[in-house]
């Protein structure tokens, strides 16, 4: 891929931007269209592009496959654990109304989905960065027990 | 805390397994995975237990998720019906994950030995979530949680045998296939009602009966349902996923994937279609009864001449299925109590059939039936059990198996219908057939030279007996299991409100 | 069947040709990828069925404008359910990629007639050649 100057320029160029409109859909999800799914495949989408031009290694350079691993899991946790919260709070399970006090603006709701999408968005990118991960990572004719 | 717990009782049963299934990845050692998915699968049991409690003291339990009142909001709703389903996924998940550990580590790659934990909770907390909900959406998203780990449990069998891989993915075409059909059937409903909560729908759709957009929702859900409950001629991805498998999967999708999907479909059938629903009258009896008598009769016959125990036991299993669909097809009350009853029963015989198979996989790294010669001498406690579990699989008096069938018998006389009774003894004959097949080996065949007698591990012996145990205590003492059946049965029929 | 109504239902064709096409490359085709391809599209139909289904006339994307009554809203239901549909989507076909990769690791093949000889030989020995 060395010889490839104008595609690693423009990469070089497009990727923070992919990653800064990745959060910018995430953070922006409860006043407009956006949230965690769009926002997570975005942000994957700009590692993912850093992956395909400067190769595989460099890929797993900036997200390490074991941290991106344990982040798949801490996302499912944070949107389970704003869950368990709002039970251990009493209320009923996501019932994010109990978040705050402010019941005519809802606040709670607002705080609960907040958390509840940024869980959704570390786990849709992580999920989707180890899809990558493990299908450009596999070389035919290799064995199991080589791993 | 225990009013804490039972108010949240149904978030619980599913959050449980599904929170501590992701705490596996931040640490994956096996060890930990085993002792983890133990706690958590136990614990899950005890709610069960609880919740059984609850709904034979009230008629159902309502629960808003998020606080948002239905048929807004998703509402887990359990009543009887669901309360047995979700204590059978839940203690087969508990025995099946006792006796899984030695069983894991002999068929698993290592590196994938704490993943599959993983997998397992996940499926767990979909079978439960299938069950438990109320609103037929989210019952396709749970369903998708449930097949979509079992396609992957199914495909860590390929280290043993790669046509697991095979097995799996057609598994996973027409499991796809299955759910998308489910739910272009939920929105054609939604279409016409603008609802998808369950009662809601029912009451929706109340005297539609010539409505064609509910006809073809109507067909689309049952076709779709019936690819995951593995009706007779839908059944094909079966025999090579049970097959092909670790051995733990097997029992526990034997015992509970199939039995979440006819639960799915009674459901739809009698509670939100409704046996008022002339067009389901007609499929009732033209379409679910001739493919019930075919499923109990041709499955039965193949598995006969099997040569792997292994797929011998899943052609049984599509043949019970049958036993199922026959009390479905007869939509009375008594018949319905039969197939709930089947259905805690067949999980109970064919999980512990499959536990003796798995112990023997541990040893003798086989199930081809001749490779079973003498397993009675040198594995005497798990051939015991084998044995035990087939005569109930046959349904000899005092075990559970001879309970559904003689329900069943009643119900087929009670609908005018004494001929069904007759088929009913007929089918069992031929897996009289089968099961003397295993056991002839087992015991009268000379123990091969040099075979010493080593038994299965305690670890696996204990659950499977405890299992065998229950085969023969639910066969005698049919107190609780029977009136569990009847208020499911009038759960389902009289279910909406 | 007047034109109108044809033209009128132009999307529910759209959806039914969609389906059966996906449908019957799943059934009709060899290749494993090329299924899952036919499932996806078959998947993609039932997608387009929803937001078909959230359609209201003359109405806007639902999102609250401040101040207006008789603003005619989408209903959004539709496309929330879909959204979950679409994440189901794409995991079973990275689960189903990922069972092809697997098999073409294993077998040397992903064509659906040779894995079936492939077993067949595994079973039976050379009788089970075809």
């Amino acid at each position: 891929m060395n010889h490839h100057l104008v595609l690693r320029v423009v990469t070089k160029i497009l990727v923070p931007v992919i990653l800064l409109f990745g959060l910018y859909v995430q953070f922006h999800g409860d006043y407009g269209p956006g949230g965690g799914f769009q926002a997570g495949v975005i942000f994957a989408a700009g590692i993912i592009l850093y992956g395909l031009v400067f190769g595989l290694d460099a890929a797993k350079q900036v997200a390490p496959p074991l941290i991106v691993q344990r982040l798949m899991a801490f996302g499912v946790l944070l949107y389970a654990g704003v869950g368990v919260v709002t039970l251990a709070l009493g209320e009923n399970y996501l019932d994010y109304d109990i978040l705050h006090p402010d019941l005519e603006h809802h606040t709670g709701q607002h705080y609960g989905i907040l958390a509840v999408e940024l869980g959704v968005g570390i786990t849709v990118a992580t999920v989707m960065m180890l899809l990558f991960y493990g299908f450009a990572g596999r070389n035919f004719d290799i064995k199991d027990e080589d791993w | 805390m225990l009013d804490f717990v039972t108010e949240h009782l149904p978030a619980l049963q599913v959050v449980v397994p599904l929170i501590a299934a992701p705490v596996i990845l931040l640490y994956q050692k096996e060890a930990f995975a085993w002792g983890w998915a133990l706690l958590t699968t136990w614990t899950t049991f005890a709610l069960s237990g609880l919740l059984v409690h609850e709904v034979f003291s009230q008629e159902f339990i309502s629960y808003d998720l998020g606080g948002w009142a239905p048929p807004l909001g998703i509402e887990y709703r359990v009543d009887a019906a669901n309360a047995l389903v979700i204590a059978i996924v839940a203690g087969i998940a508990a025995l099946v994950t006792t006796y899984a550990r030695k069983s894991i580590q002999a068929e698993v790659q290592g590196r994938n030995q704490p993943f599959f934990y993983v997998l397992l909770l996940l499926c767990v907390s979909g079978l439960i979530g299938v069950a438990i909900t109320g609103d037929a959406f989210n019952l396709f998203v749970f369903l998708e949680i449930s097949s979509l780990s079992t396609y992957t449990m199914v495909a860590l069998g390929g280290r043993r045998d790669r046509r697991a891989y095979t097995a799996a993915i057609r598994y996973l075409i027409t499991g796809t296939i299955g759910a998308t059909f489910y739910v272009i059937g939920v929105g054609l409903l939604y279409m016409v009602t603008g609802t998808l909560n369950m009662a809601d729908l029912a009451v929706s759709i109340a005297g539609m009966d010539n409505n064609t957009t509910v006809q073809a929702a109507f067909a689309f859900i049952v076709i779709g349902l019936g690819l995951k409950v593995a009706i007779f001629p839908l059944h094909l991805w079966l025999p090579n996923a049970y097959t092909y498998a670790p051995s733990v999967v097997t029992i526990f999708l034997a015992a509970t994937s199939t039995k979440v999907a006819v639960y799915a479909l009674m459901r739809f059938l009698f509670t939100v279609f409704g046996i008022r629903f002339d067009f389901e009258l007609d499929s009732l009896a033209f379409l679910f009864l001739p493919l019930a008598i075919m499923g109990m009769f041709i499955p039965s016959i193949v598995a006969a001449f099997q040569v792997d125990v292994k797929r011998l036991l899943a052609y049984s299993s599509v043949a019970q299925i049958g036993y199922m669909l026959l009390g479905i097809s007869l939509a009375t009350s008594a018949s319905l109590t039969a197939t709930s009853i089947h259905l805690f029963n067949h999980a109970l015989m064919k999980a512990a059939l499959f536990m003796a198979l798995g112990a023997v996989m541990l040893r003798l790294k086989s199930t081809i039936i001749d490779d079973l010669a003498g397993i009675g001498k040198t594995m005497p406690w798990t051939t015991a059990g084998f044995a035990l579990g087939g005569l109930s699989l046959i349904g000899v008096p005092l075990t559970v198996g001879f309970v559904s069938k003689w329900l069943l018998i009643q119900a087929s006389f009670a609908s005018q219908q004494p001929w069904l009774a007759g088929l009913i003894v007929v089918s069992s004959l031929i897996a009289v057939v089968y099961v003397w097949r295993v056991v002839e080996v087992a015991y009268f065949s000379p123990v091969p030279e040099g075979r010493v007698r080593q038994e299965a591990p305690l670890s696996m012996l204990i659950p499977m007996w405890v299992l065998v145990a229950a085969n023969i205590y639910f066969g005698i003492d049919t107190d609780i299991t029977i009136r569990l059946a009847s208020l499911a049965a009038e759960a389902l029929l009289g279910g909406a409100p | 069947m007047s034109a109108e109504f044809i033209i009128g239902h132009y999307n529910y064709w759209i959806i039914v040709i969609l389906m059966m096409a996906g449908l019957y490359v799943v059934l009709a085709r060899g290749n494993l990828v090329k299924k899952l391809v036919g499932l996806n599209v078959f998947q993609t139909s039932v997608f387009l069925l929803y937001i078909t289904i959230g359609k209201v006339h003359g109405g806007t994307a639902p999102i609250e404008i401040k101040g207006a009554y008789d603003v005619v809203y989408s209903n959004p239901l539709p496309h929330v359910l879909i959204l979950t549909a679409i994440v189901v989507g794409v995991s079973t076909l990275a689960v189903g990629l990922a069972l092809v990769v697997r098999v073409r690791e294993t077998y040397g093949t992903i064509e659906e007639d040779e894995l079936v000889e492939a077993d067949l030989v595994a079973e039976f020995g050379e009788a089970g050649k075809t």
